[in-house]
């Protein structure tokens, strides 16, 4: 072994270095495994923003795309449809939308970026399943008071035609409305608000 | 005592962790006079790891299915975030597997550490050798374009030329009368789970037999038999921690810059690390003009391709072939010099190791190219007339390569030889 | 044993290029830093290619690499009712191409990666009239070729120089008729068309050669640092 003293400061400077430089190489190393379990092209493709022609959706109808792999409504409010939205409050859980389910442009009475149209994905925030349209107002197996909206048939739960959940069902929250934004008067862009999406 | 050490503590009374830590690690004597040549057993450990971290991640998004292979790895290519970065890890790491193999190899038989008490260690490092070819050769299928599919073709075809068993083996490995779907689906399943583990579990008991009699050296001297009398240390042994963990840093961060500068900057190595071929997917109905083996399988396809058929028979290419792998096996009992390492022996043996080498490397290059790349022997010629010029230089080089191995007892037993010194040397 | 050693030498040395037969290829003019010619490249691979060729690994968003907007690519070359998004595909289905011309026309996505930059552009070179084929073209890169010679009307029309020798290198084609590009301009033509197929077959040769300096510098650094660390410890051994 060595004669002369081992320079223990110059060791400890040198290890710490060494492990720095180990340290920089281990999460270089790591972002491109990481990084590769980031959704590919391909997915983000699938998963594109899609164009929707709204110019022949007739008032009162209901329109369903796919986007994410999920059914997203569109729904054209008729006048009266629209003015009942005001009324349903003492039925709703969150009338106001606090929580945070829809983008801040549709934290409005009508959730939406335009009153007349509805956008809205289209699985119940209880277990996932897909209510039934029910715009019929009044209907006599939802209780006459039934204002129309949305029906859950797998856990009873049921939305209004904002989308807004009722009071005393499973589902927690209202209905998710995805970010979107009209390209032009008839064509909608869901699953994109800003420009640069 | 601080809360690291209580750990430590609470698992040392359930688990060997320190008195492992020890006796492999921090209080494991070897010799002090490592030279370039001890770098790459550990660099063969960190190419494992890389193929399999690697490995794991390209088979998240691999598809081993006929019609979608070929297109799921120009996914990964392009699509996946990295991916291209991975695959070529995974493509380079191969082919650097192999030469780092080689050269751990090389020192063996430069340094005779695969003489006693070593004869286990170099066994089972013969099989991670056989274990690694199989893995390459499976995975090199998987791309499934036009060289893994007729190469796989080719090799599995040599099985057919096994006496009785010959044609009915071949089926059974492809599990269809030609590569296809099927074929694919079980190399899959080999390279990624079966082969890795038999591959992981050889190194560790490899790694375990070398601990066991302790590592050789350059000058062929065994360490324990001086050893100091009041702490039982061998005098030229050195803990391997620190003292070699801290040298196998600056060889790994060579390594890895040769390995990135392949990576980053010629993936394909000109043809040799991703062929060109392969960019073209599978075709059953279309040969390619020219099949080769991946680089380093082709010394012993020459050797194949240099055997004759006999009696109609291509099973003695195919034997000798074989042979020229399993012979490494022999090699402990087949050395009869007085000394281990080439320092001490004498010019036979330099000689004919220098030989082993030339043909080796030329078996090598002339596999890569087919057996007209040297032309024929003039047509007038008797017995050589119109034969292609390789093969002969490959018959001849077979020769040598085999001569190598079976004139062993007899050479190095006749060598001279120096005097082995007591204590390593620098 | 030294002189069979230098007899194995020597024939290493011998001749190592066995002849095939095959047509001398020019060199591509490859240059993926040129984003202009890149772009002109798509844009001829769309005007007169995509129709039989299929990219089917390399999607039309990642166009963006070579300094094209989304807008452009939109307006330029995005088929009708496609999306950003999918790969480039043709409208021809496999079965028909396969009764016209005989064989599928293939998928050039990683054409420039098998047959190499320098085919791709001597092929395209290099077609003559030939009354023999069915398509009425043959090329002198590849024999019998199945594909006709879509850009007859920039290039020109060439016939076989029955007075050349071997049918290789200059003077192997004689002019018939003159197309709208003199031969300067369809070779630049051509050469973008390469350079376009060059990067399609391998979109991230740009980020992966950059990456390489940055990481064999960091390596650079580590290997100092790991080095004087050993050096330290192994003042220890002597």
């Amino acid at each position: 072994m060595s004669q002369d003293q081992v320079d223990t400061s110059k060791r400890r400077f040198l290890l710490a270095a060494t492990g720095a430089v180990g340290g920089v190489a281990a999460a270089g190393v790591a972002i491109p495994f990481v990084g590769s379990m980031l959704p590919s092209a391909k997915a983000k493709a699938a998963g594109a923003p899609i164009e929707v022609d709204v110019s022949k959706l007739e008032p009162g109808a209901q329109l369903t795309v796919e986007w994410r792999g999920k059914p997203v409504w569109i729904v054209r409010r008729t006048p009266e449809m629209i003015a009942q939205l005001d009324q349903n409050a003492d039925k709703l859980s969150d009338p106001g939308s606090e929580a945070q389910q829809q983008p801040e442009y549709c934290k409005n009475k009508t959730r939406s970026l335009k009153p007349e149209y509805l956008v809205v994905v289209g699985v119940c925030t209880h277990l996932g399943c897909s209510p039934t349209f029910r715009a019929d107002k009044g209907a006599a197996d939802l209780g006459g008071d039934w204002p129309g909206g949305y029906y859950c048939p797998c856990h009873g739960s049921r939305f209004d035609l904002a989308g807004r959940v009722f009071k005393n069902v499973p589902a927690p929250v209202n209905l998710v409305v995805p970010p979107h934004r009209y390209i032009s008067d008839a064509v909608l862009l869901v699953g994109a608000d800003s420009k640069e999406s | 005592m601080s809360q690291v050490e209580a750990v430590r503590g609470w698992i040392d009374q359930r688990f060997p962790l320190t008195a492992m830590w020890k006796e492999h690690i921090s209080e494991y004597y070897a010799p002090k006079n490592f030279n370039f040549w001890y770098y790459f057993g550990s660099l063969a450990l960190l190419v494992l790891v890389l193929q399999i971290l690697t490995g794991i991640f390209l088979t998240m998004n691999y598809k081993p299915d006929a019609a979608n292979a070929f297109a799921s790895v120009e996914y990964i290519m392009r699509d996946v975030s990295f991916g291209w970065l991975i695959r070529y890890m995974h493509s380079t790491g191969a082919s650097m597997f192999f030469v780092v193999v080689y050269l751990h190899m090389f020192r063996a038989l430069l340094y005779g550490s695969f003489r006693a008490p070593r004869e286990l260690v170099w066994l089972v490092g013969l099989g991670i050798y056989l274990g690694l070819m199989a893995e390459a050769f499976m995975g090199y299928l998987l791309p499934w374009g036009q060289m893994s599919y007729w190469g796989a073709q080719v090799i599995v075809n040599l099985f057919s030329a096994v006496p009785f068993v010959g044609p009915d083996l071949s089926l059974w490995i492809r599990g269809d009368y030609v590569v296809s779907d099927a074929t694919l689906n079980r190399f899959f399943a080999f390279h990624v789970i079966a082969l890795p583990i038999v591959l992981l579990g050889l190194v560790v008991v490899h790694i375990i037999a070398l601990h066991e009699v302790g590592s050789n050296n350059p000058d062929g001297v065994d360490i324990k038999k001086i050893k100091d009398p009041a702490t039982g240390i061998p005098k030229d042994g050195i803990p391997f921690h620190p003292y070699y963990t801290v040298k196998d840093l600056v060889g790994v961060s060579v390594f890895l810059i040769l390995f990135s500068a392949i990576i980053f900057f010629a993936p394909e190595m000109g043809g040799y690390f991703l062929e060109a071929n392969n960019f073209i997917p599978a075709d059953p109905l279309k040969t390619p003009e020219h099949i080769a083996p991946v680089w380093y399988f082709t010394p012993y396809y020459s050797i194949l391709r240099a055997v004759p058929p006999l009696f109609g028979s291509q099973f003695p290419g195919v034997a000798a072939m074989g042979a020229a792998v399993v012979i490494f096996a022999a090699l402990p009992w087949l050395d009869r010099s007085p000394v281990r390492s080439i320092r001490y022996k004498g010019p036979v043996f330099k000689r004919w190791l220098a030989a082993f080498v030339v043909v080796f490397v030329i078996l090598g290059y002339l596999g890569i190219k087919p057996t007209g790349v040297w032309g024929t022997f003039p047509a007038g010629l008797p017995l050589l007339g119109g034969a292609p010029v390789a093969t002969l230089v490959a018959q001849v080089c077979t020769l040598v390569y085999f001569a190598f191995f079976l004139l062993m007892p007899w050479y190095t037993a006749r060598d001279t030889f120096k005097p082995v010194p007591e204590r390593v040397t620098a | 044993m030294k002189s069979f050693v230098l007899i194995l030498a020597a024939l290493l040395a011998g001749p190592a290029i066995a002849s095939s037969g095959h047509y001398p290829l020019e060199k591509a003019p490859v240059d993926l830093a040129n984003t202009v010619s890149l772009q002109r490249g798509a844009a001829t691979f769309g005007s007169y290619c995509s129709g039989c060729h299929s990219l089917g690994y390399m999607r039309y968003s990642r166009l963006t690499d070579i300094g094209l907007t989304e807008a452009q690519i939109k307006q330029t070359l995005l088929p009708a009712g496609a999306k950003l998004g999918d790969t480039m595909g043709i409208p021809m289905r496999p079965e028909d191409s396969k009764a016209w011309f005989g064989v599928r026309p293939p998928d050039l996505s990683v054409e420039a990666r098998s047959r190499g930059a320098d085919w791709i552009y001597t092929y395209l070179r290099t077609f003559y009239r030939d009354d023999t084929r069915p398509t009425g073209w043959n090329n002198l890169v590849y024999e019998k070729v199945g594909m006709p010679h879509v850009l007859f009307t920039l290039q020109g029309e060439y016939a076989l120089n029955h007075e050349s020798a071997e049918g290789h290198g200059a003077g192997a084609l004689i002019k018939v008729k003159d197309g709208q590009l003199s031969p300067a301009e369809y070779d630049a033509l051509i050469g973008d068309l390469t350079n376009y197929l060059a990067w399609v077959s391998e979109p991230a040769q740009a980020s992966r050669v950059r990456m390489g300096f940055f990481v064999i510098g960091f390596l650079l650094i580590m290997l100092v640092v790991a080095y004087a660390l050993k050096k330290e410890y192994w003042r220890d051994i002597h």
